[in-house]
């Protein structure tokens, strides 16, 4: 016969699965960058408008409409083959968009929680949330400079992060470095779905 | 552009895949606007964020439009196969398998 016996259901050009991992921590801490090393798209940029009620969630007397406000966040995408995608999310800027947040999570594979060692608190609020949120997470320190302030045992401490949390570093800039993360973050991500059958 | 509906019917997740059908690629003059540009975006697939990132609209805006042209057939959405929410292992492997081979 010349022709396949079985065709699919529904002829579709190109890709049909994605997943997605959010990646996450303070600002100014090289989301958009990490993001960025090995996305094979320049990252983009969606916005979410908020109207709710928003006491508490930022200083809107700045901006002239005072009900609505826009959070932005960056991100990118991974062809892993022929028929699956991986999109990397970063986390807004402000921590304490949570609405955002649970868009984000729902149905991700796990977080990175980048972390700039030299401003270790701020990534307190997002490794709350994703302990809260059960989602599997990893802790990445990023080297700015090849040195780290601190050492994996003292961040481990210092952050009260669990024992069988991975905590690794990288350098957000590097393809390679932002990889091993991923595949980290992964590993890590199966290992708990084996634990909890 | 959303008939003041500002909630999807059902809830689209930010990475869903979306893809133009046939009848989307050969719409014609009957399209709104934003439709047209989305079924044209959409020949080659695009996640749901990409479509509001390259459409420059909010992301509750583009929901609400991806599941209303999906309802009229315009565009076909590919969900994610997952256990409770979340990716399942063999996808989680798939995955692994992906990053190493980058």
């Amino acid at each position: 016969m010349d022709f396949a016996t079985s065709s699919p259901p529904e002829r579709t050009a190109g890709p049909t699965t994605s997943v997605k991992i959010v990646v996450a921590g303070g600002f100014g801490v090289g989301k958009t960058t990490f993001v960025g090393a090995v996305s094979e798209i320049n990252p983009l940029t969606t916005e979410a408008v908020m109207t709710a009620a928003s006491d508490g969630i930022d200083d809107l007397s700045k901006v002239p409409d005072k009900t609505t406000t826009t959070v932005a966040m960056d991100f990118g995408r991974v062809s892993l083959d022929r028929e699956l995608i991986l999109y990397l999310f970063g986390t807004p800027g402000q921590n304490r968009f949570w609405f955002m947040w649970d868009d984000l999570t729902r149905g991700a594979i796990g977080a990175v929680v980048l972390v700039d060692t030299r401003r270790l608190a701020d990534c307190f609020s997002a490794i709350d949330y994703f302990e809260d949120a059960g989602l599997p997470y990893i802790v990445a320190l990023n080297c700015f400079d090849g040195t780290l302030s601190h050492a994996v045992d003292d961040v481990r401490e210092a952050l009260s992060i669990p024992s069988d949390v991975p905590i690794v570093t990288c350098d957000a800039r590097s393809r390679e470095s932002t990889k091993l993360t991923l595949i980290r973050l992964v590993e890590h991500a199966m290992s708990r779905f084996a634990a909890m059958r | 552009m959303t008939g003041g509906r500002t909630r999807a019917r059902y809830q689209l997740a930010i990475e869903a895949l979306v893809s133009t059908t046939p009848r989307g690629r050969n719409g014609g003059f009957g399209l709104m606007p934003e439709h047209q540009r989305i079924c044209d975006l959409c020949v080659e697939v695009k996640s749901l964020a990409e479509i509001a990132a390259l459409m420059r609209m909010p992301l509750g805006v583009a929901r609400v439009m991806v599941g209303d042209m999906a309802e009229a057939g315009l565009i076909a959405v590919h969900q994610s196969n997952t256990t409770e929410g979340k990716p399942d292992l063999a996808l989680l492997e798939r995955v692994l398998i992906g990053l190493r081979n980058l």
